[in-house]
């Protein structure tokens, strides 16, 4: 079978290339797109480990958890995207230096 | 079991890629698209590591809703978002990027140098599951486990996350709906 660590490796390699995403990009939707990168490295975790748990299955069950919040988090954080484009025009983070009107 | 390790080493290779491709691409759209493989490849991965009812949802769930959400952002959003990503120059390593590369670079080694210490291969828990035979093997049918797992032990998560589900998607039509007129 595949090593536990080989999963671990390639999920630490996606953390950080949704990481340096996250930090790079000047697009809230490629900011989103990182997180979410980030986000399913972590359930790659999950599944992984889950391996070694065939009667309570607490791996796979919070896997499914954390995917449905991402799908919560996506739907509020594009919302308020589609609003701050609205509002400035732009979707460049940096740009974006108001919270009010 | 060669084959197993073969599948293992394609499709990480595919998710490294599409993901780096995702990373460098100055052009969104294509860098949504490639995010499909990057997913694909990561539904193909949990199959790998014997979690087929978490890759279906996989698919279900991120490539099937979340990212034609974004597609449908983006495209609501305007011509201009997509111009101001065209107009960021440098390349994938330019001055500007350097700090983000040595922060996700730094981030790796210091992941890694752990991962090698730890070895994971060989913790208490995991070796007494397998000791237990509590190890899930190729075989296994785990949906009606997981089904029932969820009704009894996972009960109180499951009604919070249903509910903390719905109030997201309230908020969300609440937020994007359009000002009236005033």
């Amino acid at each position: 079978m595949i090593a536990l660590s080989d999963f671990l490796l390639l999920s630490a390699a996606l953390f950080c290339i949704g990481l340096y995403m996250v930090v790079a990009k000047r697009n809230a939707i490629q900011i989103l797109i990182g997180i979410e990168l980030m986000l399913n490295a972590a359930i790659l975790n999950l599944v992984a480990f889950g391996k070694y748990d065939k009667v309570n299955n607490g791996g796979q069950v919070f896997a499914l958890f954390a995917i449905v919040l991402a799908a919560a988090v996506t739907a509020v954080a594009l919302a308020i995207i589609l609003n701050v484009y609205r509002q400035f025009k732009t979707i460049d983070p940096s740009k974006i230096n108001n919270l009010g009107d | 079991m060669m084959l197993v390790k073969v599948m293992f080493y394609v499709l990480a290779a595919i998710a490294l890629g599409s993901a780096l491709y995702v990373a460098a691409s100055k052009n969104l759209v294509r860098s949504v698209f490639m995010f499909f493989v990057t997913l694909f490849a990561l539904a193909g991965l949990y199959v790998l590591a014997l979690a087929d009812f978490v890759a279906i949802t996989q698919i279900v769930i991120y490539v099937g809703g979340i990212l034609v959400l974004i597609l449908f952002a983006f495209m609501l959003s305007g011509r201009e978002t997509l111009d101001a990503i065209q107009k960021q120059k440098g390349k994938f390593i330019s001055l500007s990027k350097l700090p983000a590369v040595l922060l996700a670079a730094l981030f790796f080694v210091v992941m890694f140098i752990t991962l090698r210490q730890v070895r994971v291969d060989e913790l208490d828990w995991v070796r007494t599951a397998v000791a237990d035979g509590n190890v899930i093997k190729p075989d296994t049918i785990l949906i009606e486990n997981i089904g029932v797992n969820l009704m009894t032990l996972y009960l109180l998560p499951f009604e919070a996350i249903s509910i903390l589900l719905m109030f997201a998607l309230i908020g969300a039509a609440h937020l994007s709906r359009k000002e009236p007129q005033a």
